[in-house]
C-alpha cells in the first residue's frame, strides 16, 4: 500500500497549527503586553501577528490543495 | 561532518554556564510538543508504505525533484551547522558565505547535470553500490566500512553537541536531550525508512527557515539596512568583513587567514565535491527520485535554497557584530571570563527578537535541523550496512524481507552506538576532535576515485583501490604531521601566515591529488575493464537515455544555468 497522504498535507496542518498559536499569542499579548524589561526588541512591530497570519495563510491553502480526496 | 563547529569539543567548555539563555512559556512548549506528535505519526502512517527493500532503503524510487531536492539540503542543515556557521559569520565575517556558495553549488550543479546519470542509470543503492560495480569489491568493502563506522560516530558526536546545546540554550538536561531526540529519530527511521526520513526532513526545511527567517528581517530592520550594516561592521571590525574575495590575496588581509587559491582549489574543488557528489548521507536522498529528470533537478533544486541559507545563518551572525550589545568570545575564554560564545549567536539573536510562541518555532527548528542531520546518518547507515556490508560480504543470499528486517534492525543499532558515543565523548571530549578529522579524511580521496571512475573509461580495479588508499593515507599523514608539529602548517598550506581552516583545506587538496595520481598511475600498470563492461558506469561508454522535455525552459542545464548566473553575480555583488 503507498502512502495517500500528501507531505504537502502534512506541511499545510503544521503551518497551520502553528500560525494558529503563534497569531493567537501575538493576539493576547496585545491585551497583555509583556513587561518592557522582558518585551523582545521590536516587539511594537507585533511579529507574532504577522508571521502567524502568514503561516496560517500558507498552511490554509496546503492543508486544502493537498488534502485527500 | 563539513560541519561549522570547528571544535565541537570546545562545546564541552560552555557546559559550565549556569543558567539557560531562553525561557521557555507554554505556548513555545506546545509549539515543540506539536513538531513531536507530527514527526512520530509521520512514521507510524509510512510503516505500511515500507515493507521492501526498494521501499525502505529507496523510498520506493518514488519522490519527485522537489522532495528529494529539499530532503537532499535538509539532510546537512543540522542545527550545529546553523549556530556554528552564524558563530563563525560572527567571528570571521562574511567570509563564512563560502561555505554555501562556492563550498557547495558548483558541486551541487556538477552532481546535477553530470554525475546524477551515472548513479541513475546504474541503479546502484548506494555510492560504496557504484564503487562495486565500478571498481569491485576491494574498493567497495574500503568505502563501506570507513562510511558506516564514521556516519555513526559523527551521529553521536553530534547528538552529544546538539545535547550541549540544549543545555545551555534551554536548560536541558542532557541525558533527556539524547534520548529523547534518538528514540524519537530511531522511531521514525525504523518505521518508516528513508521515505520516513525523507517526508521528516522536507517538514524540517520549511520549520528551520520559518523558525530562523524572522531574525534577518528584524534584524535588518534594527540595524537600518545592509548597507547601513556593513558601514556600523566596518567601523567596528574593519573592512575585511565584509567583504567575500577582495581580502584573499594574501593569508594576512583576512580573518580566516586563508588565500583564495585555498578557497577556490580546497574548497571549492575538493572538500564541495567530496562532500555533496560522493558523501552517500547526501546523494541518497537523490537516488530516491522517481525518474533520471527528477534526479538531475533535484539537486539543482537543492542548490537554489543552498545558495538563500547564508541569508538566516551568515547574515544573524553579521547582524549580532552590529546589534548585539556583548561581545561574544571563543569557547575557551567564554569559559574562563563568563562572557556568551561565538556559538551562542544564534539563540541570542532570537531571545533579542522572538517572543513567547515564535521562540518555540525558532527552538523547533533547532531540534529539526539536529533531527533531521541525525536521521540522515542512521538512514544511510542502515543502507550501508545492509547493502554493501552485510548483504555484499556476510549474507549474500537472504530474502528481501530479511533485508529490511535487517535495515530496521540497523537502525536502532546504530542509533545506539551514537548514544554510547554521545556518553563516550561526554568523558572524553578530545575524541570529538579526532573523529570529524577521520572523517574528512575519507571525503577528499573519495571524490578522486568516483570522479576517474566516471569520467575514465581506462581506470582499473586495482587503481581504483590504491589511489583510494593512498589518498586516505596522506591525509591522515598530513593531519598527524601537523597534530604533532604544528610549524608544520607552513609547508601544508604553503604560508607560515595560514590558520587552521587553510590547513583542511590543503590536506584536501593533497589527499585528492595523490589519489588522482596513483589511481592513474596504476590504472595504466594494468589491465583495463572491456568497455562493454562499463556500460551504465563510464562516461563514453553509456549512451545517455534520451530526455523529452515539452519545453526548452523545462531542461536541468537551463535551470542550472540560470543557477550559475546567480551564483556569480552573488560573488561579485559582495566582492
Amino acid at each position: 500500500m503507498r502512502e495517500s497522504l500528501s507531505i504537502w498535507f502534512f506541511s499545510g496542518i503544521l503551518l497551520l497549527s502553528y500560525g494558529l498559536l503563534i497569531a493567537g499569542t501575538g493576539f493576547y499579548l496585545l491585551a497583555h503586553p509583556l513587561p518592557k524589561s522582558s518585551a523582545p526588541v521590536l516587539s511594537q512591530l507585533h511579529p507574532d501577528i504577522w508571521w502567524g497570519g502568514l503561516m496560517t495563510a500558507l498552511g490554509l491553502f496546503y492543508t486544502v490543495k493537498f488534502r485527500p480526496r | 561532518m563539513f560541519s561549522a563547529f570547528a571544535s565541537a569539543a570546545s562545546l564541552a567548555i560552555v557546559l559550565a554556564a549556569p543558567a539557560s539563555l531562553v525561557r521557555l512559556h507554554g505556548v513555545d512548549i506546545a509549539v515543540i510538543a506539536i513538531y513531536f506528535a507530527i514527526v512520530i505519526y509521520i512514521g507510524f502512517y509510512l510503516k505500511r508504505a515500507s515493507n521492501t527493500s526498494e521501499e525502505f532503503f529507496m523510498a520506493g524510487r518514488e519522490m519527485t525533484a522537489w522532495i528529494a531536492g529539499l530532503s537532499f539540503v535538509s539532510a546537512n542543515l543540522g542545527s550545529l551547522e546553523l549556530m556554528g556557521w552564524a558563530g563563525s559569520a560572527y567571528q570571521y565575517g562574511i567570509l563564512a558565505t563560502h561555505w554555501y556558495w562556492i563550498g557547495a553549488i558548483p558541486a551541487m550543479l556538477f552532481l546535477g547535470i553530470i554525475m546524477m546519470p551515472f548513479y541513475y542509470i546504474s541503479r546502484t543503492h548506494s555510492v560504496p553500490g557504484y564503487l562495486h560495480l565500478r571498481y569491485g569489491d576491494g574498493t567497495r568493502g574500503l568505502s563501506a566500512i570507513c562510511f558506516a563506522v564514521m556516519t555513526v560516530l559523527m551521529s553521536g558526536i553530534n547528538m552529544y553537541a546538539m545535547a550541549v546545546v540544549m543545555k545551555v540554550v534551554l536548560g536541558w538536561d542532557l541525558n533527556f536531550s539524547i534520548w529523547v531526540s534518538s528514540i524519537t529519530v530511531a522511531v521514525y527511521v525504523a518505521l518508516g525508512g528513508l521515505r520516513s526520513a525523507i517526508f521528516n526532513e522536507v517538514l524540517q526545511f520549511l520549520l528551520i527557515w520559518l523558525g530562523a527567517l524572522l531574525i534577518p528581517i528584524l534584524g535588518l530592520i534594527e540595524a537600518g539596512g545592509w548597507t547601513n550594516l556593513k558601514a556600523q561592521i566596518s567601523a567596528r571590525m574593519g573592512s575585511e568583513y565584509v567583504h567575500l574575495w577582495s581580502t584573499t590575496a594574501h593569508f594576512k588581509d583576512n580573518p580566516m587567514g586563508i588565500h583564495w587559491t585555498g578557497i577556490v582549489f580546497g574548497l571549492g574543488l575538493v572538500i564541495s565535491f567530496g562532500y555533496w557528489t560522493t558523501d552517500f548521507l547526501v546523494v541518497q536522498r537523490v537516488l530516491s527520485a522517481h525518474s533520471l529528470r527528477a534526479a538531475r533537478m533535484s539537486p539543482i533544486i537543492g542548490a537554489a535554497f543552498k545558495m538563500a541559507v547564508p541569508f538566516i545563518v551568515i547574515l544573524p551572525g553579521l547582524l549580532a557584530l552590529s546589534v548585539l550589545p556583548v561581545h561574544l568570545v571563543p569557547a575557551n575564554v567564554a569559559a574562563v571570563t563568563g562572557q556568551p560564545s561565538y556559538n551562542e549567536v544564534l539563540p541570542l539573536m532570537m531571545v533579542r527578537y522572538l517572543g513567547p510562541g515564535l521562540l518555540g518555532l525558532g527552538v523547533t527548528a533547532l531540534i529539526a535541523g539536529f533531527m533531521s542531520g541525525m536521521a540522515g546518518n542512521v538512514s544511510a547507515f542502515a543502507t550501508v550496512w545492509t547493502y554493501d556490508i552485510y548483504g555484499a560480504f556476510m549474507n549474500k543470499k537472504a530474502s528481501d524481507s530479511h533485508y529490511v528486517s535487517m535495515g530496521r534492525w540497523c537502525t536502532f543499532i546504530g542509533v545506539l552506538i551514537s548514544v554510547g558515543t554521545a556518553y563516550i565523548v561526554q568523558h572524553a571530549a578530545s575524541i570529538m576532535d579526532y573523529v570529524q578529522a577521520l572523517f574528512s579524511f575519507f571525503i577528499a580521496p573519495l571524490f578522486g576515485t568516483v570522479i576517474l571512475g566516471m569520467l575514465w573509461k581506462r581506470a582499473t580495479k586495482a587503481g581504483g583501490f590504491w589511489g583510494l588508499l593512498s589518498g586516505t593515507c596522506t591525509a591522515v599523514g598530513l593531519w598527524v604531521w601537523v597534530d604533532r608539529d604544528p610549524s608544520a602548517l607552513r609547508y601544508v598550506a604553503l604560508s607560515p601566515d595560514a590558520k587552521a581552516m587553510a590547513a583542511d583545506m590543503y590536506r584536501a587538496l593533497w589527499s585528492w591529488l595523490v589519489c588522482v595520481i596513483v589511481t592513474i598511475v596504476v590504472s595504466l600498470m594494468t589491465r583495463p575493464r572491456p568497455v562493454a563492461e562499463l556500460n551504465g558506469l563510464v562516461y563514453g561508454a553509456t549512451k545517455l537515455p534520451e530526455e523529452h522535455d515539452d519545453h526548452w525552459w523545462q531542461k536541468p542545464i537551463v535551470w542550472a544555468g540560470a543557477i550559475a548566473v546567480v551564483f556569480v553575480a552573488l560573488n561579485i555583488i559582495f566582492w
